[in-house]
């Protein structure tokens, strides 16, 4: 007995190269349609990942106290000012917050550092929570402070370039008369911590004589935090001033909307040319089956039997194309990933392209309606033929 | 016997621009069940336009159609397609000329046509029962590239008589044809009338085949003239 869909199956294959190169084209569009929405996903969280590797959010420190190493630099250490450490305690206690560390500034003036002398800044951190929010610092040589207290420095890559030092080597800290042993070198991270000297913040505290002393605290918040009302919350602790890397985060987030603009709007229209690819070969079917149509018609089908009929040839052709080409996409992800980064001037690292299963999936569903869609105007003009039109067209009788 | 086909001032008339051209010309007629007419008339004089309009494939300018009890066409008015689409499914049996076989489906899919659109569970068994009585048993598995002329047809009275209708209307059934299988044809349509008791209208062009038929009706411009 035929079936409807049978009909349509063996009506494709009547016309097998028309029929293969409508299925190309509905391929190439799936392809494009998934590698896009895939990259729109890896792109996000590549960029999302370069935000997070910024380190903290979100920096308190004492009001008046420079945060820029620069300004530090230039004012030195009579403009720092501090804030208690118990800060830590409040701080941890709300929700929103994810990890904090503590950061004390201190500068001191050495006469050798270059022709007439300059100041030099130390960093003291916490080995325990600094380095989980920055994993992007990476040592050439050695390794963090062995605890809190040890008189122990880790260098930058310029500062550590710019003295010569090497792992073992001990370095006075001038005007203090201290001797701490250098344990470790980083490689080099394009950041402002290449010109840093870290020690650990509590024997910092004790070398430079300010106990239970911060100059900053570094904080990362949770995901999908609403920054901006944290920060607001952060004001209500007193004699603080609040650094937001949110602007940094909200640029970020702009070019991302802008990708993502650009994006489904090729999106579109590589779904613009399936549609019209799919349109046309279906219509063309229709048009060249008119006498067929009209037969069938006469023999009790209905308006409706017609439509399906030609429905069934689109899905047909759309979910094969969406298969096939969600199939190349996978296969090809690393191919089209290499070339999306050839072209983009600026691509941050990691996957720029994620396709899953259910993207897979979800496209593949996309195409089909967009090809039922496209089915409905050659679907409507089946349906409306009337027998006797196209048995007249045929034999040109009155 | 009753009529199964009435009509009453049937008629149908086109507009080509600014010419009217009366296709079919206030015809009526009455046709009782288990009759086998034939419409001849030279070319251009309405037989197939009256074949179309009894079989309700298209509607009439004016007057009045009812098959059976049922008025398809009266007041200028036609009832629905859907209603007619029934009609057609119920009551008729259409074979044409150019045969009109769907060339991707095999033999038996093609004879088995109408019920892709509604299931019938017997229909099988009745395919198989009208392939044999037609010599299209051994063929049922071929597709219509694979059939002579004479077999295409006989495919097509059987895709006609799957639906068991009690109207069979054969539009030059033969004009394709050579003279053998014309009489093949003629045979078979006789036999369908004359032992199924089917009301066959039959156009055609062919005297020898018009003479089959127990009835001749004569057209010229559109007009029964006998």
């Amino acid at each position: 007995m035929p079936s409807i869909t049978g009909i349509a199956y063996k009506n494709l294959r009547r016309k097998r190269i028309r029929s293969i190169l409508t299925i190309f084209g509905i391929a190439l569009s799936t392809w494009v349609l998934v590698s896009l929405f895939g990259f729109n996903r890896g792109y996000e969280a590549s960029l999302n990942n370069d935000i997070d590797n910024l380190g903290f959010q979100v920096l308190l420190t004492a009001k008046g106290c420079p945060y820029e190493a620069a300004t530090l630099m230039l004012q030195g250490s009579k403009s720092l000012r501090y804030m208690p450490e118990t800060v830590l305690d409040s701080l941890n206690q709300n929700a929103a917050v994810d990890k904090i560390t503590p950061m004390l500034m201190q500068t001191v003036f050495d006469v050798n550092k270059g022709e007439e002398g300059g100041m030099v800044g130390y960093l003291g951190i916490d080995p325990e929570t600094y380095p989980s929010m920055k994993p992007y610092l990476t040592f050439s040589s050695g390794a963090w402070f062995t605890d809190r207290d040890a008189k122990e420095a880790v260098l930058g890559y310029e500062v550590a370039e710019l003295e010569q030092r090497e792992v073992g080597d001990l370095m006075l800290i001038p005007e203090k008369e201290v001797e701490v042993t250098v344990v470790g070198i980083m490689k080099r991270s394009g950041t402002q911590d290449d010109g840093t000297i870290f020690m650990p913040y509590k024997a910092l505290q004790t070398i430079f004589g300010v106990e239970n002393q911060l100059t900053s605290v570094g904080i990362k918040v949770k995901q999908d935090v609403d920054i901006n009302a944290y920060e607001e919350q952060l004001y209500s602790i007193p004699d603080v001033q609040v650094v937001s890397m949110a602007q940094v985060k909200n640029t970020i987030s702009n070019l991302v909307s802008t990708a993502k603009v650009m994006v489904m709007s090729i999106a579109i229209i590589a779904i613009l040319i399936a549609m019209v690819g799919v349109m046309n070969t279906i219509l063309m079917s229709v048009l060249e089956r008119y006498q067929e149509i009209g037969i069938m018609k006469s023999m009790g089908a209905t308006t409706f039997h017609i439509f399906r009929l030609i429905w069934f040839e689109t899905v047909i052709l759309c979910a094969l194309g969406g298969i096939i080409g969600s199939l190349f996409s996978i296969v090809m992800a690393s191919l089209t990933e290499t070339l999306i980064r050839y072209i983009l001037p600026y691509a941050p690292s990691g996957a720029l392209i994620r396709i899953d299963f259910m993207l897979a999936i979800k496209s593949i569903g996309i195409i089909t309606i967009i090809g039922l869609l496209s089915g409905i105007y050659p679907a409507y003009r089946a349906a409306k033929i009337k027998p006797i039109e196209a048995i007249r067209s045929s034999e040109g009788e009155l | 016997m009753s009529a199964i086909i009435t009509a009453q001032n049937l008629e149908k008339i086109y507009i080509r621009g600014s010419e009217k051209i009366v296709a079919v010309d206030k015809v009526s007629l009455s046709l009782e069940e288990g009759e086998f007419v034939s419409f001849v008339g030279p070319s251009g004089s309405g037989k197939t336009t009256l074949l179309h309009l009894l079989g309700c494939l298209d509607n009439p300018t004016s007057g009045s159609l009812s098959i059976g009890d049922i008025s398809v066409f009266a007041d200028n008015k036609s009832i629905s397609e859907q209603k007619l689409t029934k009609i057609r499914r119920n009551n008729f049996g259409y074979i044409f000329q150019k045969f009109y076989l769907i060339p991707t489906l095999t033999v038996k899919e093609n004879i088995l046509l109408p019920y892709a659109f509604y299931k019938n569970p017997s229909a099988n068994t009745t395919a198989e029962e009208l392939a044999e009585r037609l010599g299209l048993s051994h063929r049922l598995s071929h597709l219509p590239k694979e059939l002579s002329g004479g077999e295409m047809q006989r495919v097509a009275i059987a895709r006609a008589l799957i639906n068991k209708p009690n109207i069979l209307l054969a539009d030059e059934p033969t004009g394709n044809l050579d003279s053998k299988r014309s009489m093949e044809i003629a045979a078979i349509l006789s036999e369908l009338n004359r032992e199924d008791g089917i009301t066959i209208i039959l156009v055609t062009h062919n005297p020898a085949l018009a003479e089959v038929a127990n009835t001749t009706v004569h057209l010229q411009d559109g007009k029964v003239i006998g």
